[in-house]
């Protein structure tokens, strides 16, 4: 067993020397959890965005369920995927398992409630202070949705980025349903695990800071870009 | 009224307000409205048509914002109704009005984008979108801030920016709920001043005001409301020189009298 100095002096040679099958693995990850995310944004934004401004039986219960799926544990839904994907699954056809595919489809489950519960706080908010105003030009309710995700775009590109945030430092579900095959469904969270086992110190730590330094520098982008743009537009 | 150019103003209005020559009637028909099993406004009958300002006066809480909300329909009576040309103001009525709220509710985008989001709900057509846009820039007093983001615009500013929004739907009936109440005298001259101006060229013009200042300005009405019933309506002369009810007699004396 190494020491923390001597492995992270091999995680550090790794990174700078610009290892590629490090690299392979890094640009999975973000190439799985962006799309995700990307998806999960495109039904999660609109969604939460109804269930701010519709009004229908059921609507408290449906946001408190949606609030509530927001701690849902990576592993079960990587579970219920698996379930669904499996050959025997009402999926199986499809042969997804085991496919980047796969994990992208169990990193939408994962990061959709969280886009959807927060959309719907940032739309709820700007809906009543829009929603007279609308109401006298002749919108409401359902037809205002549009108008409101664009007058809210600062506040949901925070939304994104507690996605991206969850998606890229999740293991559990992109474990199970991708199988951690080498070269094919590898991300930087199972490798971490993987390596560590095997006492791979220096790869699991050059992926660890790799993924740090991902998670904190697109985190800061990102709200340094909604940051600047939302004072400029006063928002 | 000097500085402000009215003639310029009145020229910008035109080419967003046209020359009506006459205009529907609002009719207000046996209007309850309550609230916690009070009932907070109580209007058996009312009817305003043709041009003019009418200026809604009365103490706080007397049901001043509930009578406008009600006679654009953004609240539902829970008796009786509204109507405007024949239209229930719930439903179409409601699309020949505008309404100007107290606090500017403006859309986080820039003082034109502001502009062309409403004259695109005014269905203006794409042709006149730049024009009237300009015109309406030049009615705020805002040329030189178009590009400005709306919300960073100082008060009477955003008041006007609003009220250039509201008049881009080119409505007939427009209602302003106490619009220059946190104004300076700057900003309130020019908003009286594209009021009168929009009132003459045919918009019926309903506010809520709690400067009698502004009334005896602007008004060719007074409606004066207290304890959410209608207690006095007259031409904003006699008014001011002696209401017939007892109510508006003490209100007005009540600003004499401290």
């Amino acid at each position: 067993m190494t020491g923390f100095g001597d492995s992270l002096q091999l995680a550090m040679g790794l990174i700078l020397s610009g290892d590629e099958s490090l690299w392979a693995i890094v640009f999975l990850s973000l190439k799985v959890s962006l799309t995700a995310v990307a998806i999960a944004g495109l039904i999660g934004m609109p969604f939460g965005a109804f269930l701010a401004v519709a009004r229908f039986p059921g609507r408290g219960i449906l946001i408190v369920m949606v609030n509530a799926l927001m701690g849902l544990p990576p592993v079960v839904v990587g579970l219920s995927v698996y379930l669904m994907l499996s050959a025997s699954g009402p999926f199986g056809v499809l042969q997804l398992l085991y496919t980047p595919s796969a994990m992208i489809i169990a990193q939408v489950l994962l990061v959709l409630p969280i886009v959807a519960a927060l959309s719907r706080q940032v739309v709820e908010e700007l809906y009543g202070e829009y929603r007279e105003h609308f109401l006298s030009l002749g919108v409401a309710g359902v037809r205002t949705i549009p108008t409101l995700l664009w007058e809210g775009r600062f506040g949901l590109m925070t939304a994104l980025l507690a996605g991206v945030g969850r998606a890229i430092a999740e293991v559990g579900a992109v474990m199970i349903v991708g199988g951690n095959i080498n070269h094919v469904t590898r991300v930087m969270t199972t490798t971490i695990a993987l390596e560590t086992s095997k006492g791979d110190l220096g790869m699991a730590l050059a992926l660890g800071v790799v993924l740090i330094v991902l998670a904190i520098s697109i985190n800061a982008a990102m709200s340094f870009a909604a940051r600047s743009s939302a004072r400029y537009a006063y928002a | 009224m000097r500085d402000i150019g009215h003639e310029f103003l009145a020229q910008s209005l035109s080419k967003v307000i046209p020359l009506r020559p006459f205009l529907p009637e609002l009719i207000v028909k046996g209007v309850q409205y309550r609230a916690s099993d009070q009932v907070q406004l109580d209007i058996p009958t009312l009817s305003i048509s043709g041009r003019g300002i009418s200026v809604i006066l009365g103490p706080n809480g007397a049901g001043k914002s509930l009578m406008i909300r009600l006679m654009h329909g953004l609240i539902s009576p829970d008796a009786g109704q509204v109507t405007y040309d024949d239209l229930t103001v719930s439903g179409k009525g409601r699309a020949r009005q505008a309404m100007v709220f107290q606090k500017p509710v403006l859309l986080r985008r820039s003082v034109s984008a502001n502009l062309k989001f409403a004259l695109k709900f005014g269905s203006t057509p794409k042709s006149e979108l730049e024009s009237k846009t300009n015109a309406l820039l030049e009615l705020s007093g805002l040329v030189g801030k178009k590009n400005q983001a709306a919300r960073s615009l100082s008060g009477g500013e955003e008041q006007c920016l609003a009220l250039a929004c509201a008049l881009a739907r080119s409505p007939k009936m427009l209602f302003l709920d106490e619009p220059t109440s946190s104004l300076d005298p700057n900003a309130t001259h020019r908003i009286e001043a594209i009021l009168h101006h929009a009132s003459v060229l045919g918009v019926r013009i309903v506010m809520v005001s709690h400067s009698m200042a502004q009334a005896e300005r602007l008004a060719d009405e007074v409606l004066f409301i207290a304890g959410g019933k209608l207690r006095d309506r007259a031409k904003s002369q006699d008014f001011f020189n002696g209401p017939t009810s007892v109510e508006a007699h003490t209100f007005l004396s009540g600003r004499l009298v401290p």
